[in-house]
Order: structure tokens, then C-alpha cells, then sequence
């Protein structure tokens, strides 16, 4: 191998970010209205057990079908099924530390050795105070089997651990994702 | 069984700053305490947002032109490439900038230290790379502004940038710097890149080639992400008659 070249290091958002970085439909990973749209919504939280209130959230995730319209996808890029799918949502929290994104749920993924990755979606969190993103999952409750088999999360032995990462039905039909970046609550982040 | 071969981007060792950094004082409470648990690069992960011209506006590289009046303070270019390391250019991807005016002064509802606002300034700017992954912005050169990390604490001048790459893995938000800021021996943020080389890459160049003559300053900064090796990997796959 030759030498590669040095990446350049990051560095945090700081506490002006929402100059350009909040887009006004960056919370709709799918169109208002979508058939089977619901919304995820959650506060961040310090090692306090403050909100976050100048954080940014970001989601990635497969269509319903598992598929990405992505060329490194090596099943082919696909067009998602639903219009105005992106798969990318972006928000800033609030004044209690809250964000909310409108999605679908994604299909599951197939992984190496033949196993399968259940329904997720892929956040990374922003915020003055945070000198990198921190990166971490968020599963689906219902998802009982496929969550049990999946292999990031039997990864993880920590029951309580492994909890932080299943978001939780809401009142609305809608889940809640808390996201605690420090404490006894910490939220299991991923180093990818 | 399908063969599927997924990109995979080597870890980074010694490049980005530790989480918990106490000589800036915000990261005390917002760094988590566990170690990050290791996470295998898989479909999620070597995918991203790929987001087009339809996110950008008609001035949004040149943050000089997006008001009535011109923007006040050394104009300058900046210039340069988004490239992965292992040298290949990154064409069509988003980059998003913000930045304080010529004093310093963010236009931001909780920036309110005694440098007056630009009516003709906001500090917005984004642009998609070309094929080379070359990308150019017209601004002017942002101020040092003060902070309450600690007493007398001054930022360096520096422009936010904030970069998709080709997949979630690349995502990467970072400051561009300044050559010879006399503020970098104290400024916590700057050095909480612990290795000098490192360092130093979040410092643009003067590049007197872009300099226009009565016009503008050139500086270059080259972005580089990390870059991907494709490895094999098996694969049970049901549907892949698409
Ligand atoms: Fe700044």
C-alpha cells in the first residue's frame, strides 16, 4: 500500500450551526403525508440530565424494502418505491432538547455469514461541546425476533445497554428515541 | 449465496480530537463515558445522502452577493478539493459553510458581544463539487470573536464546514483555519487535535495563484475524508432478482 493521504480532523458545530445547517424540510426523510409515515421524536440529554438545546440530529436509513438508491450498494442501486423518499433526516433541537423526524420504517438488511440486520436507522449527533459526532442505532420495539437476531445488538451483553437503542411507542403512533450522551443513562454510541 | 463486496474505510487512528478535551470546558457534560463499541461497516454504513443542485441557491458560494450592498471586510476565495485518501476526488458532493462577519460577529440570536452585525452579511454558503472534487467560495475573511471557556478566550478565525462524502461513514463537520493566527497557542478547540500534522491540515494556504489582482485573497484548503478499500464479503441473499 502507498501512503494515503491525512484526513483532515473534525471539529465541533459549535453553538452556530443553525445559519445553514437546518434545512426547512430536513426533518421529512419522506413527504408529509406519506402512506405509513410516523414521526420520531426525542430529547438529548448531557451527563446533567439537561437538554441539549443546540444539538443537531441526523438520521440514514434503507427504504421499506432494504434497499439504498446508492451506487455502493453492491445489490444495485434502487429507486425507492415511495416518492420523495431520502432516507436522510436532519434535525436541530429544540429549547427542551427535542427533535422529531417523519419517516417510514426501513426494511432489514442482509449481513455477512447469511445473518440479517434488523430494522434501523443509522443517527449521528451534533453539538457544541461534542469535538466528533457521536453515532449510535435506533431499533424498532416490535421488532422483538429480528432485533434478538440481529447482530449489533447481540453484540452488545448489557441488557440495559442494549436497551438504549430501541426506541419506545408514544401516545401519537410515533416512537420516542432519547438519545443521553453521558451518565447512568448514557445511550450505547458506535465507533464506526 | 450472493458474493456481495461492500467498500470498507479503514478505522482512523490519531486524526480527530478526543470526546472528553477538559481544557474546552463544553465538552464536560456531552462526553459520553463508555467507550464507543465497535460497529461493523455494513449496507447503512457505506451508503449516504446523496444530495444535489436542488439543495443549493443562486448566491449560496458567493456569501458577498447574497444582499442588497456588498458585504463588508477582506473578500476573499476560498478553493479547493474534496478527495478521500486515498487520493480520489469526491465529485457531486454537498458542502455546507457558516461563518461570523469581517468583526467577528455571528448572525445568530445567542452571538451578542459587541461587534456590530453586517446588514449585508449572513455568513450561509454551500456548494456541490465538480468533477474533480474542486469546489470555490467568495466570502470575506471571518473575525476572531471571544468565548466564555475561559478568561480572555479568543477563537482563532475559522469558516465551519460541514461535508457529506459518498457515505454515512465520511460524514465529517470541521473548521478551516487561517495561516499564522497569532490565537492558535490558546485556542482549546484548535489544539484538542493532539498530533501536529493533523493539526496543521485544519489550516488553509495562502495561494497567491487564486489571488485576483484588485479584487480578492486566495486561500486553498483541501478536505481530505477517509477513504474505502473493497473487501468481499458472503452474503445469504433472498431477493436479489431485482
Ligand atoms: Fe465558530
Amino acid at each position: 500500500m502507498s501512503e494515503r493521504l491525512g484526513c483532515t480532523p473534525s471539529q465541533t458545530v459549535g453553538p452556530y450551526l443553525h445559519i445553514v445547517l437546518p434545512w426547512s424540510d430536513g426533518p421529512f426523510v419522506v413527504p408529509d403525508g406519506t402512506s405509513g409515515s410516523f414521526w420520531v421524536t426525542g430529547r438529548v440529554f448531557d451527563g446533567n440530565g439537561d437538554p441539549v438545546t443546540d444539538g443537531l440530529v441526523e438520521t440514514w436509513q434503507a427504504d421499506p424494502d432494504g434497499r439504498f438508491d446508492h451506487p455502493d450498494d453492491p445489490r444495485g442501486a434502487t429507486k425507492p418505491a415511495i416518492p420523495g423518499f431520502r432516507g436522510f433526516g436532519r434535525c436541530a433541537t429544540g429549547t427542551d432538547g427535542e427533535f422529531a423526524i417523519l419517516t417510514v420504517k426501513p426494511g432489514p438488511l442482509p449481513a455477512d455469514d447469511g445473518r440479517t440486520e434488523a430494522p434501523h436507522l443509522d443517527v449521528s449527533v451534533f453539538a457544541r461541546g461534542l469535538l466528533n459526532r457521536v453515532v449510535t442505532r435506533m431499533y424498532f420495539p416490535d421488532d422483538v425476533a429480528a432485533n434478538d437476531a440481529d447482530p449489533v445488538l447481540a453484540s452488545i451483553d448489557d441488557p440495559q445497554l442494549r436497551s438504549t437503542l430501541i426506541a419506545i411507542p408514544n401516545d401519537e403512533g410515533g416512537l420516542r428515541f432519547d438519545i443521553h450522551l453521558q451518565g447512568a443513562h448514557e445511550t450505547a454510541f458506535f465507533e464506526l | 449465496m450472493t458474493n456481495l463486496v461492500l467498500p470498507n474505510y479503514p478505522k482512523l487512528v490519531g486524526v480527530h480530537p478526543d470526546l472528553d478535551s477538559p481544557d474546552y470546558r463544553g465538552t464536560t457534560l456531552r462526553h459520553p463515558l463508555r467507550a464507543p463499541i465497535d460497529l461493523p461497516q455494513r449496507l447503512t454504513e457505506v451508503t449516504g445522502p446523496l444530495l444535489g443542485e436542488g439543495r443549493l441557491g443562486a448566491f449560496d458560494n458567493d456569501l458577498t452577493k447574497q444582499h442588497d450592498g456588498e458585504a463588508q471586510g477582506q473578500r476573499i476565495i476560498v478553493h479547493g478539493r474534496v478527495l478521500d485518501d486515498g487520493g480520489k476526488p469526491l465529485p457531486a458532493t454537498l458542502i455546507e459553510i457558516w461563518q461570523a462577519n469581517a468583526g467577528g460577529r455571528y448572525r445568530h440570536v445567542v452571538d451578542n458581544w459587541p461587534s456590530p452585525l453586517d446588514p449585508n452579511f449572513t455568513g450561509l454558503g454551500r456548494t456541490l463539487t465538480d468533477d474533480a472534487g474542486r469546489y470555490q467560495f467568495t466570502t470575506v475573511k471571518p473575525g476572531a470573536y471571544p468565548w466564555r471557556n475561559n478568561d480572555n478566550a479568543w477563537r482563532p478565525a475559522h469558516i465551519h464546514f460541514s461535508l457529506f462524502g459518498r457515505s454515512f461513514t465520511q460524514r465529517l463537520i470541521t473548521q478551516m483555519y487561517f495561516p499564522d493566527d497569532p490565537l492558535f497557542f490558546q485556542d482549546p478547540i484548535f489544539n484538542s487535535v493532539r498530533d501536529e500534522k493533523a493539526r496543521q491540515r485544519l489550516i488553509s494556504r495562502y495561494d497567491h495563484s487564486a489571488t485576483i489582482d484588485h479584487w480578492a485573497l486566495g486561500f486553498e484548503f483541501d478536505i481530505v475524508l477517509r477513504g474505502a478499500s473493497s473487501t468481499p464479503f458472503e452474503s445469504a441473499e433472498e431477493d436479489d432478482d431485482e
